[in-house]
C-alpha cells in the first residue's frame, strides 16, 4: 500500500485529490493537508466582494467531501518537509500543524511515498509597509484573495455608496500592492465590478476610479499581453485593454510599484524612476505572492531548504533556472513534469512550482527597483497540474514506470480565461479569452509568441453567462457529484 | 449619437489614444439574440483549447 500525501485543496491540490482517490481506490491512501476547512470557488470572490454573491455561494465544508471520497483530510498547514527521513524515521515525511479538527496546535509527522505540493500562495502583504504585517491584510484597504477578504471588501464599498448617495465624492484605487505582483485579471474584474455596480447604485458619477499596477501596459496581465485577430488585423491586449478603461471612465498608472501604504494614501515609484502618491477613500491592491514559506531538512537535520525551494518559497521542479537575459528565454524552460529534480517522489502543481523567470519582460526603473508583473498561474493550467501529476504518481505507484508519464507544461497548454466586468444575467458582460499557449513560444509562433486562431477575446454577455457556468460546473465537479470527471480541468 | 459615447474623452490623455465602442458595438454586447450566437461560439472555442492542452 503506498500513501500520497497531497499539500493544499485549491484548485491543484483537491483537483490531485480528486482523481488520485478515484484512480487509486482503497489499495493505496491518500492524505490531504490544508490549514482550510472549506473549498473556495476563488473566481467569484469578486463578486463577493461587490456584495452579488455571500460567502456561502463560493465554498463548501472539505471534510464530507473527503469522506465520500475516502479521503483522509487533516486541517492543518505543513511546516516541513524531510524528504530523506530522519535520524529516528526512515521514511520521508511532512511535519504539519494543526489548525482544526479538535487539534489546534498540534504537530504530527506524516510519512509519505510520494507527495504533491500544492500549497498556493503566501499572501505576502507584508511585502509592502501599510499594505499589512505577514500575511494579515492591514487596516487601510481591502482584499479579494479569500471569500472572507472578500465579504468584508463588500461591506465597506458599501459604506462608500452610502457616502456618495448623501453627495460626497470617493476615489477609487484598484489594482497591484507591490511591483512584483500577479493576479493583474482579478484586479481587473473588481475594479470593473465596482464601476458596474456604482453605475447601477447611480453614483457613478460621485466616483474617480483610478486602476494601478505593475504592468509596462495595459493588458499585460503578467504574460506579456497576448494578440487577437479583430477586423482584419492583429491588435494587441494593451489596445483592447485601454479601449474598457477609457470607455469606462478609468484612469490608470502602470509600471508601479507601490512602497507604501497609509490611511489614504499609497506611495509609489514609476519606472522613469519618479516617486509619487494617490489618494483614496477605497482602495483595494492585490499582495504579492511567495511560497507559504515550508523548510526542507535532509537526514541528519540540515538544512536543505535551498535544494528544495527557490528563494521565493516554491518549490523547484524540472525548469531550466538557469539565469539567462529576457532575450534567451525559451518556451523549453518552462517545467513539463513537474517533478522536483532532486526528490523524485515530490512534484509541485499550481501556484506552488517555481517559474523559471517571468513570463512578462523583466522591468526596473531607473533606481534599480523591479517592477515586472510575475507569471499567473490560473484556474485552469492549475487544474490540469494537478491532474497531470497525479496521473503521473498513479501509474508510478502502479508499477507502470518509474519516471512521470504525464506532462502539463505552461508554453504547451493553453488557457481559457474568463474576466467579469459586472454581474447581471441580461446586464453583465466579461471578457472570455482563449491564450494559446499561455507562455509564448517564439521559435513555433514567430511574431506574437502565440497561435493566432488559438488565442482569442471578445467583450460580451455571452462571456459573463459562461463565467456563470463556469461557476456552478466546477463547484458541482469539486463536490464530486455525479459526473464530475465530465467536467474537463 | 456617437457623441454620448465620447464626450467624457479629454483630448491628449492615454485615454484619447485608443478606441472607444460606440452604441452599435455597445448594443452588440448585451444583445441576447446575437450573445447567443456568440454563447456557443465562445464554447466551441474553448473546447479547442482544452482539447489541445490536454496531453
Amino acid at each position: 500500500m503506498a500513501r500520497l500525501v497531497i499539500l493544499g485543496a485549491g484548485v491543484a491540490g483537491h483537483t490531485a485529490a480528486s482523481f488520485a482517490a478515484k484512480w487509486l481506490g482503497k489499495k493505496h491512501e491518500v492524505v490531504v493537508v490544508t490549514p482550510n476547512s472549506k473549498w473556495n470557488w476563488i473566481p467569484s470572490n469578486i463578486w463577493v466582494g461587490v456584495g452579488e454573491m455571500s460567502k456561502k455561494d463560493v465554498t463548501f465544508d472539505l471534510d464530507p467531501v473527503y469522506k465520500k471520497a475516502r479521503v483522509d483530510y487533516r486541517q492543518a498547514k505543513a511546516v516541513s518537509i524531510n524528504p530523506e527521513g530522519s535520524t529516528s524515521k526512515a521514511k520521508a515525511f511532512v511535519t504539519v500543524e494543526y489548525t482544526g479538527q479538535g487539534k489546534e496546535g498540534q504537530s504530527e509527522e506524516i510519512e509519505y511515498d510520494y507527495l504533491i505540493n500544492a500549497t498556493g500562495p503566501k499572501l505576502n502583504f507584508g511585502a509592502t509597509p501599510g499594505l499589512g504585517e505577514g500575511t494579515t491584510m492591514g487596516e487601510h484597504t481591502v482584499s479579494v484573495c479569500t471569500a472572507d477578504h472578500a465579504v468584508h471588501a463588500a461591506h465597506v464599498l458599501d459604506e462608500k455608496i452610502a457616502k456618495m448617495k448623501k453627495g460626497e465624492e470617493q476615489t477609487f484605487l484598484i489594482g497591484t500592492g507591490h511591483g512584483m505582483c500577479t493576479c493583474q485579471g482579478a484586479a481587473f474584474e473588481y475594479i470593473f465590478n465596482i464601476e458596474h455596480k456604482l453605475r447601477n447604485e447611480g453614483v457613478r458619477d460621485k466616483a474617480k476610479m483610478i486602476w494601478i499596477s505593475n504592468e509596462s501596459f495595459l493588458g499585460d496581465f503578467g504574460m506579456g499581453g497576448m494578440h487577437i485577430k479583430m477586423g482584419g488585423y492583429v491588435a494587441s491586449s494593451k489596445i483592447f485593454a485601454e479601449s474598457i478603461y477609457a470607455e469606462r471612465g478609468l484612469d490608470w498608472i502602470i509600471g508601479a510599484h507601490v512602497n507604501k501604504v497609509e490611511a489614504g494614501k499609497v506611495t509609489y515609484e514609476t519606472l522613469d524612476g519618479k516617486i509619487s502618491e494617490q489618494e483614496f477613500d477605497f482602495a483595494m491592491l492585490i499582495p504579492p505572492f511567495a511560497g507559504v514559506g515550508m523548510k526542507a531538512y535532509g537526514k541528519d537535520g540540515e538544512d536543505i531548504t535551498d535544494v528544495v525551494f527557490a528563494p521565493n518559497g516554491m518549490m523547484k521542479v524540472d525548469a531550466d533556472y538557469t539565469p539567462k537575459d529576457y532575450r534567451d528565454w525559451r518556451a523549453s524552460d518552462w517545467p513539463k513534469t513537474l517533478q522536483n529534480p532532486t526528490y523524485k517522489n515530490i512534484f509541485a502543481a499550481g501556484i506552488a512550482f517555481a517559474p523559471p523567470h517571468p513570463i512578462s519582460k523583466p522591468m526596473k526603473s531607473e533606481n534599480g527597483t523591479p517592477i515586472t508583473p510575475t507569471p499567473p498561474r490560473t484556474g485552469m493550467p492549475s487544474a490540469m497540474m494537478g491532474k497531470a501529476v497525479t496521473q503521473s504518481i498513479v501509474d508510478m505507484i502502479n508499477g507502470k514506470s518509474s519516471e512521470p508519464t504525464h506532462t502539463a507544461c505552461m508554453s504547451e497548454m493553453g488557457a481559457a480565461c474568463v474576466a467579469s466586468a459586472g454581474k447581471g444575467l441580461f446586464s453583465g458582460t466579461a471578457a472570455a479569452m482563449t491564450v494559446f499557449p499561455v507562455v509564448p513560444d517564439f521559435e513555433k509562433y514567430p511574431g506574437t509568441g502565440r497561435d493566432i486562431n488559438g488565442t482569442t477575446g471578445e467583450i460580451g454577455l455571452a462571456a459573463h453567462w459562461v463565467k456563470h457556468l463556469l461557476h456552478h460546473a466546477f463547484i458541482w465537479k469539486a463536490k464530486l457529484k455525479p459526473g464530475w470527471t465530465l467536467i474537463p480541468e | 449619437m456617437a457623441r454620448e459615447h465620447i464626450k467624457h474623452i479629454e483630448s491628449y490623455t492615454p485615454q484619447a489614444g485608443t478606441m472607444i465602442p460606440l452604441g452599435t458595438q455597445k448594443f452588440l454586447r448585451t444583445c441576447v439574440l446575437w450573445q447567443i450566437i456568440r454563447f456557443i461560439a465562445i464554447n466551441i472555442k474553448m473546447t479547442k483549447l482544452i482539447v489541445n492542452s490536454h496531453h
